[in-house]
């Protein structure tokens, strides 16, 4: 063998390579990865606490104080969106976690790998699941799982003498992922179904499984790395979608509840007439960032199809 | 194929069963109590009593799914918990009718703004006008409809007085304006992609080769050749776009004031009308599950090359 052959990169350094030659995308990883931080980092990063009133200063502009402002509690409105951040943030994070990574692709494997009865069954659950308005689902499941799920915590709160859990916020952090959730697999698992099903047909398949190679082997070493590019693509083009779902939730009072602030009340309390009137920054801050995470999330899984998917290239 | 669309047909009963079936458990086990929702404050145990026999609600869970069902498919789908003595079909027909109307229109604008651009933008691909133009559509998609709204009405009704802030009085009347662009503008982007890549898929067909080849002008090719083959693809996916305005429609009407289904099912949500929340959940599933049956079969259709065993 010639030694001087240069070794090639390997499918994701020249896929993350040629990622980082697209400016829009550089920009969008830039400006996400400085939203998820300031909000997971919220509580170093807040400058006041998210239910610190200061009566003297209600109303106020954005200023050197207040970035954004102050609402009509005198609470920090820049503060405010940090914490909203980062529910948006964790909950996002679980339901493309349980739903569309860890649910998804493990049915779609499944079902593409098995085949048969195991395979019409998980797509008939699909099916059904996915013939609700999706909508309308996520908010029926918001609306009627939270006092059962409410309970539950409480029961365990009494029954191992844990207190404050039902504080934490994790009521509300459970039933909005369950909700997001209950849609949330169907996309990916038909895609690694079709991904797989196309991929099964190589001759390497065939070849693992002579050597004897057993089924979590071919499916996680062989299949998955194979089928991860779509995957890719589809999972950071949802996540504007979930994004958008999750505000819409907040916003309809379903989400996580106050005082906890969260970015879709706080859109519903900076759009109102008389608010747009005297204070537009209560819209204006929060909106900014809203927008800024959903659109960094689409133009990202643009770029993303752009490099991975080879049709369009 | 005529075995494909009746196995098809042959499973949307019992799909559309299987929805009923969640949407029902989660009313049942869900928070409220039914009579308590209907009596208000004037609650009263022996009443109360009383009337959960009337209504079946004291029956167990199956067989009161079962009579739901009978009467739901002859399309009578009970009487609303909150607004006693009215079924629940006259509650939401007349609210279906305007949400079906401000759809339509924000379709339309979709359609009639996403179309053409898709279409130019085809044509100059390799340019920079197309990637512009796509990011432009992006950028409006990602607008969430709830800072859409606030900021139309800022321009619209606050500074300039154009439109009224709020109601709504039908197609032909100017407070339509906002809520259909707001509705209207997301899908955009979605209409412009799609048509994008039909027609840059027909662009490279021979036959367009050989119309430019035998010296068809260009105006012809583009309006003869290309439109026409190139729009085919976006008929299938029209039932989809109305789909996906409902989740625009429940925050635009609860802003806007506008009397239609989205508002109403969310307030319905909120004030434990189960048999209402089933009535929507189900025509919606249904409408849903058709239009996905027809756009399978107007694929097969269009593109003989799609076969389904």
């Amino acid at each position: 063998m010639n030694k001087n052959i240069t070794q090639s990169k390997g499918h994701f350094m020249t896929a993350l390579s040629r990622l980082f030659r697209k400016k829009i995308a550089v920009v969008c990883i830039a400006i996400l990865i400085i939203i998820y931080f300031s909000g997971i980092f919220a509580f170093l990063i807040a400058p006041y606490e998210y239910t610190a009133q200061d009566y003297s200063n209600i109303k106020k502009p954005p200023s050197i104080e207040h970035w954004m402002g102050t609402d009509r509690a005198g609470r920090d409105v820049f503060s405010r969106v940090l914490w909203g951040v980062q529910n948006t943030v964790i909950i996002t994070f679980v339901a493309i976690l349980t739903g569309s990574i860890f649910i998804g692709v493990g049915l779609g494997l499944i079902s593409g790998y098995r085949g048969g009865r195991v395979d019409s069954l998980i797509m008939r659950i699909g099916e059904i699941s996915s013939s609700f308005p999706d909508i309308l689902l996520v908010i029926i499941l918001a609306a009627t799982l939270r006092p059962r799920i409410l309970g539950f915590i409480r029961y365990l709160e009494d029954a191992y003498n844990i207190n404050g859990l039902v504080k934490t916020g994790i009521v509300d952090y459970l039933v909005i992922s369950l909700a997001l959730v209950s849609f949330g697999w169907i996309g990916t698992a038909r895609l690694m179904r079709a991904q797989v099903l196309s991929i099964k047909q190589n001759q390497y398949i065939d070849s693992a499984k002579s050597i004897g190679a057993s089924t979590s082997r071919i499916l996680f070493l062989h299949l998955m790395p194979n089928a991860i590019s779509p995957l890719v693509v589809s999972i950071t083009m949802g996540m504007g979608a979930l994004v958008g779902t999750e505000i819409i939730l907040s916003w309809l009072g379903l989400g996580v509840q106050p005082p906890r602030p969260s970015l879709g009340r706080m859109l519903l309390e900076g759009g109102s007439i008389s608010v747009l009137r005297e204070e537009p920054w209560l819209l204006i801050g929060p909106g900014i960032v809203v927008f800024l995470l959903i659109i960094c999330w689409n133009l990202l899984g643009d770029s993303l199809s752009d490099v991975l998917n080879p049709r369009t290239r | 194929m005529w075995k494909y669309i009746v196995g098809r047909l042959v499973w949307i009963p019992f799909l559309l069963i299987a929805v009923a079936f969640i949407t029902f458990i989660l009313g049942r086990f869900g928070p409220g109590d039914p009579v308590e929702v209907m009596m208000g404050t004037k609650y009263n145990p022996v009443v109360a009593e009383r009337i959960r026999s009337e209504m079946g609600l004291d029956k167990p869970v199956m067989v009161q799914f079962y009579k739901y069902i009978q009467s739901a498919s002859k399309g009578d789908f009970g009487e609303s918990f909150r607004f006693r003595g009215r079924s629940v079909s006259s509650l939401i027909a007349p609210k279906m009718i305007v949400s079906a109307k401000l759809s339509l229109v924000a379709l339309l604008i979709s359609i009639s703004i996403g179309l053409p651009l898709g279409f130019y933008i085809a044509h100059k691909q390799g340019t920079w006008i197309d990637p512009l133009i796509v990011s432009f559509s992006v950028f409006f998609m990602s607008i969430p409809i709830m800072i859409t709204i606030p900021f139309l009405l800022w321009i619209g009704c606050l500074k300039t007085n154009l439109v009224p802030c709020s109601g709504w009085g039908g197609i032909f009347d100017s407070r339509i304006i906002i809520p259909a662009l707001a509705m209207g503008i997301p899908g955009v982007a979605g209409m412009l992609r799609i048509m994008r890549a039909t027609t840059l898929d027909v662009l490279g067909q021979d036959y367009i080769r050989t119309a430019q080849s035998k010296g068809l002008h260009y105006f012809t090719v583009s309006t003869r050749h290309v439109f026409r083959n190139s729009i085919i693809p976006i008929v299938t996916i029209l039932a989809f776009s109305l789909a996906g305005l409902l989740g625009g429609a429940f925050i635009t009407e609860t802003i806007m004031g506008i009397p239609g289904i989205g508002r109403f099912s969310v307030e319905s949500i909120f004030n434990r009308d189960y048999p209402v929340i089933m009535a929507i959940t189900l025509i919606g599933a249904t409408a849903f599950v058709i239009a996905n049956l027809m756009a399978d079969i107007s694929y097969s259709i269009i593109d003989p090359r799609i076969r389904y065993k």
